[in-house]
């Protein structure tokens, strides 16, 4: 099979292309059709992914699976994963089916619906498999529009505002890191990423507008790279589109965009910044550092005093992303292994938090904490499953949100104490605000009277969630099953950053001591 | 001289037929037969476009240099002649409707065709000034082609007054041009501009040449026309508009700044760059309020007219090849487009208000859909075609050093979008409200649907044209 990663990529393409030309009608039977299409194909998708996943080497650090034909305007269509790159399309492959079948309940515009899914599901996977620069350029972009018009049509109030904020925050973004793109085009000669991995871009300090330019080209490309990036993650200040968006979107699209469309940034930061721009990145790192930090703090701060419970996972999200551009510009083993894991790990807990709320939504239509209260004596096994994932929220051993804390933690202390220092406190801050909701949701007297008919999770709501809660568990007690999978690739990746940062002489002391080391 | 007449035999038959037409529709009582001669003059474009497309080659030169047949040309002269031909029976029977089809229109047409042609095989100044004067006077009075109209004839005198005083720019700078480098020829100023230091009244030329150009591509700040004759032209007109005229001046632009000023590069480039940019901008921010979807095409075409002169602005081989791309395009996306106002009607009424769209695609979703294709191409959004003639025009931009164009322009480009965006928004998420009946033409189905297919399976190959449109460009720039 020398064309898995496409088969896999574009399957829910054709099952879209298949939707959208034969079937008819908007009646239930048609949905229901809809329905089934989506789901067997998103299944089979997964299914066969489990075959790249079977095949892949974790010992080669280079890229497998790799594909590649000629493409138009001296571009290629090369697709191809490495150990950065796998366990993202899995995570992908595993939650599309269950965000389709959370959407079963969906009654305006099925088809179309299930069709942008679809759409979307192939468009991430191309991101996470592309080898050329404009190719992930395009599938990176494309997503924007299937999830435009997913916030659009189907999102709440206030969808008009949040999906135009949307668009036009992340297109800007975008379109600065197709510029730095180009112009990397200009330098290297080529858009294949394996060369450009291989590239030298200048670092020698210019000036611009009497503004001296410490790393030069390198710095400039970073940041053009970073204003794409730092948007999608999202990371403070420029993090204020995501609140509003998942507010918006309905369930699935919430799921979607903080279990898998958020990991884009960090996964670019990792192909793309770090290292293609060893320099630019090292010269930027102290401001990354702390605008996690800020993040983290902040954004906690933030979720403290949210009403809307979408929202207050939204500012969450925000500050677990911290975590993760902290643990990757610490550039050190644990600091990016820790990354990873996270953005894994946060996949399947976000995704589930986001279900969560989706199921006493679709009962009570409000997303205010206000209006719950005294949930567990109604819905036990919701509150069980509740508490379960409230936890793995906040860090707590046993659960994969811990691991994923704790690395990126270990990785910046070994490079900036006060910026873990101040990180550190965000693990107190997300106990106070995720059991207090829990608090204010789930436990107490059950006094409302809006509440006292409320059924507890059907049999469909809970097999949605067994898959989480056991990725979740396994994770949190078994983390070399992620860390096996992608530690040899992050190693030849600190390994080639250490090498470049030496040739530039950019090394501080204690990192000379690690690089001699090697 | 036969061998001249050979060169410029397409252009020949093109008048020829003109005249004949002109003759068929006065000796057969009016118009009558104007339906039936709007299919003929687009078959006799169209043939004579791939006529061309088929069988030219080689770069032959006429007149003593007067003419120019090279690759750039015939792929300029294709583009116009297509574009145009589908836009003529485009309009048709939205003109017939509406008693306004009359036989002239088509006979202008084709004129105009040929002041085009004309216009990008100019190799000398007077050759230039006839070929655009011309196009022009055919394009103002297709302007005011509905006489009863107030807006209509406002444009056209509108369009007649601005386009004569570019005229005047236009011939100052020639003038001066030819009083400095001694010559009208292009080779012959090509030459006298090479030798030592370039003379200021040459530069001078060059200016008020520039600024004659930009008026006719409605860069800004000479656009000022552009949303006033879009509106008030019948939309099948504004459709014409849109499309072939801007092909040809933008090779006129460039064969003047390559052929006459190609060793100025360096002069000009500032220049064009500053065009660009302000292009871009104006079009990228107008177009926010407007609420009328032609004026809004106005502000979008002045806006791509920016994108599309990062590739002039380059000065490079590539740079050309770059806009010719973008050129065919943008055409491409502006016939589609077109193709779904002009079935935009309420009760037999055209509509030409955005929020006339609400929740359109309940109402038609293949039509929708394919506006939402081509709305997200003319944004640059990928995987759509529009997007590779960004990118195209962006990798010429940077390969010449213009990295603050381009990156001023990648930010004008996310500006731009929310007024294209703002057209899907009426489309997928507006309210319930009167509802829009559109007109049932299986010709302008075909086109709107054909030309949202085109932008999407363009991502295989690019159907080839960017190839073709480096070899044109070869011949340019040497």
């Amino acid at each position: 099979m020398s064309n898995l990663l496409s088969i896999t990529t574009f399957l829910p393409a054709i099952a879209a292309l298949i939707l959208a030309v034969f079937l008819r009608g908007d009646d239930p039977a048609g949905q229901r059709n809809a329905k089934w299409v989506a789901l067997i194909a998103t299944s089979l998708t997964f299914l066969i992914s489990l075959f790249i996943l079977a095949g892949f080497n974790s010992a080669d650090t280079g890229f497998q699976f790799v594909e590649e034909r000629d493409w138009l305007m001296g571009l290629k269509y090369k697709m191809g994963i490495d150990g950065i790159s796998v366990l993202f399309v899995m995570l992908t492959t595993f939650m599309m089916p269950l965000t389709i079948a959370a959407s079963w309940g969906v009654k305006t515009r099925v088809k179309e619906y299930m069709i942008a899914f679809l759409l979307l599901e192939t468009l991430m996977l191309g991101v996470f498999m592309a080898l050329d620069m404009v190719l992930f350029y395009l599938f990176f972009e494309a997503g924007l529009i299937p999830m435009f018009l997913i916030i659009g049509i189907w999102g709440g109030q206030n969808r008009i505002y949040a999906s135009f904020k949307f668009f036009l925050y992340t297109f800007l973004g975008s379109v600065l890191m197709l510029v730095a793109m180009v112009a990397m085009y200009a330098d290297a000669g080529t858009t294949d990423i394996p060369t450009l991995l291989a590239h030298d871009f200048g670092s020698e300090t210019f000036s611009i507008l009497g503004v001296q330019i410490i790393g030069g080209m390198q710095t400039v490309l970073f940041l053009a790279f970073f204003a794409s990036f730092a948007v999608k993650m999202p990371m403070w200040p420029v993090h204020t589109w995501l609140p509003d968006a998942h507010v918006q979107a309905p369930t699935a699209g919430s799921v979607v965009l903080a279990a898998i469309l958020l990991k884009m940034g960090g996964y670019g930061f990792l192909r793309f910044s770090l290292p293609m721009f060893p320099v630019g990145s090292d010269v930027m790192t102290p401001l990354v550092l702390w605008m996690s930090a800020i993040a983290i703090v902040y954004t906690s701060l933030v979720a403290l005093v949210q009403e809307d419970m979408k929202k207050l996972i939204a500012y969450s999200s925000v500050a677990h992303m911290g975590y993760v551009t902290m643990g990757i510009f610490a550039a050190n083993q644990q600091g990016i292994d820790g990354a990873i894991f996270q953005m894994i790990s946060h996949g399947f807990i976000s995704g589930a938090l986001f279900l969560c709320v989706g199921v006493i939504y679709d009962r009570m239509h409000t997303r205010d904490i206000e209006a719950y209260g005294g949930l567990v004596n109604k819905m036990p096994a919701y509150a069980l499953i509740f508490m379960l994932f409230t936890m793995a929220n906040v860090g707590l051993p046993g659960t994969s949100g811990f691991i994923g804390e704790f690395l990126t933690l270990m990785g910046i202390f070994q490079v900036n104490t006060w910026v873990a220092l101040v990180a550190t406190s965000g693990v107190i801050f997300s106990a106070a605000y995720a059991l207090w909701l829990y608090r204010r949701v789930v436990m107490g007297d059950l006094i409302k009277e809006s509440l006292k008919s409320i059924t507890d999770m059907t049999s469909r709501e809970r097999w949605i969630f067994a898959p989480l809660v056991a990725m979740t568990l396994l994770l949190g007690v078994y983390p070399s099953l992620v860390t096996d999978v992608i530690g040899p690739s992050v190693e030849a990746l600190i390994a080639d950053h250490t090498t470049a940062l030496a040739a530039a002489d950019r090394l501080g002391d204690a990192q000379m001591a690690t690089a001699a080391s090697h | 001289m036969s061998a001249d007449l050979n060169i410029i035999l397409p252009e020949i038959l093109l008048s020829v037929f003109a005249m004949l037409a002109l003759l068929v529709g006065v000796y057969t009582g009016k118009d009558r037969t104007a339906p039936a001669l709007t299919w003929i003059t687009a078959g006799v474009m169209a043939l004579i476009g791939l006529w061309m497309a088929l069988t030219g080659e080689g770069t032959n030169a006429a007149f003593g240099g007067m003419f120019l047949d090279d690759a750039f040309a015939r792929f300029a002269k294709v583009t116009l002649l297509l574009s145009g031909a589908v836009v003529l029976v485009m309009g048709q029977e939205y003109m017939e409707r509406r008693n306004i089809l009359r036989f002239e229109y088509p006979v202008l047409v084709a004129l105009s065709a040929v002041g085009m042609m004309m216009m990008v095989s100019a190799g000398d100044l007077i050759a230039l000034y006839m070929g655009l004067e011309l196009q022009s006077l055919a394009l103002y009075v297709v302007a005011s082609l509905r006489r009863d109209s107030v807006r209509s004839t406002e444009a056209g005198l509108k369009y007649f007054v601005l386009g004569a005083l570019s005229s005047g720019l236009l011939l100052y700078g020639s003038s001066l041009v030819y009083g400095f480098a001694g010559t009208t020829l292009f080779s012959g100023i090509v030459a006298a501009a090479g030798e030592g230091q370039t003379a200021l009244g040459l530069l001078f030329g060059i200016v008020f040449m520039l600024a004659g150009l930009a008026f006719k591509v409605s860069a800004v700040p000479f656009h000022m026309w552009t949303p006033d004759v879009y509106e008030g032209a019948p939309t099948p007109i504004t459709a014409f508009f849109a499309t072939a005229p801007k092909v040809a001046a933008m090779g006129l632009f460039a064969r003047v700044m390559h052929d006459a000023f190609g060793g100025l590069v360096a002069d000009w480039q500032q220049i064009v760059a500053l065009l660009s940019v302000l292009s871009m901008f104006l079009g990228a921010i107008a177009a926010i309020g407007q609420t009328n979807i032609k004026r809004l095409m106005a502000y979008s075409s002045i806006a791509h007219m920016g994108y599309a002169l990062i590739g002039l602005a380059a000065g490079t081989e590539q740079g050309v090849g770059a806009m010719l791309t973008y050129m065919a395009i943008y055409v491409t996306m502006n016939v589609g487009t077109f193709a779904f106002i002009l079935s935009m009607q309420r009760e037999g009424e055209p509509v030409t208000d955005i929020s006339a769209l609400n929740l359109y695609a309940k109402q038609d979703p293949a039509r929708a859909l394919a506006m939402l294709v081509l709305l997200f191409s003319l944004a640059g959004v990928p995987p759509m075609m529009g997007f590779f003639a960004k990118l195209g025009v962006w990798q010429a931009g940077i390969a010449a050093d213009l990295v603050w164009l381009v990156a001023l322009s990648a930010v004008a480009s996310a500006i731009g979008a929310y007024y294209y965006l703002r057209i899907v928004f009426f489309m997928y998420f507006g309210q319930e409200g009167v509802q829009i009946d559109t007109a049932r033409s299986p010709l302008l189905w075909g086109l709107l649907m054909g030309s949202a297919a085109v932008m999407v399976l363009g991502i295989v190959n690019l159907f080839g044209i960017d190839g073709i449109a480096q070899a044109a460009a070869a011949s340019l720039v040497n």
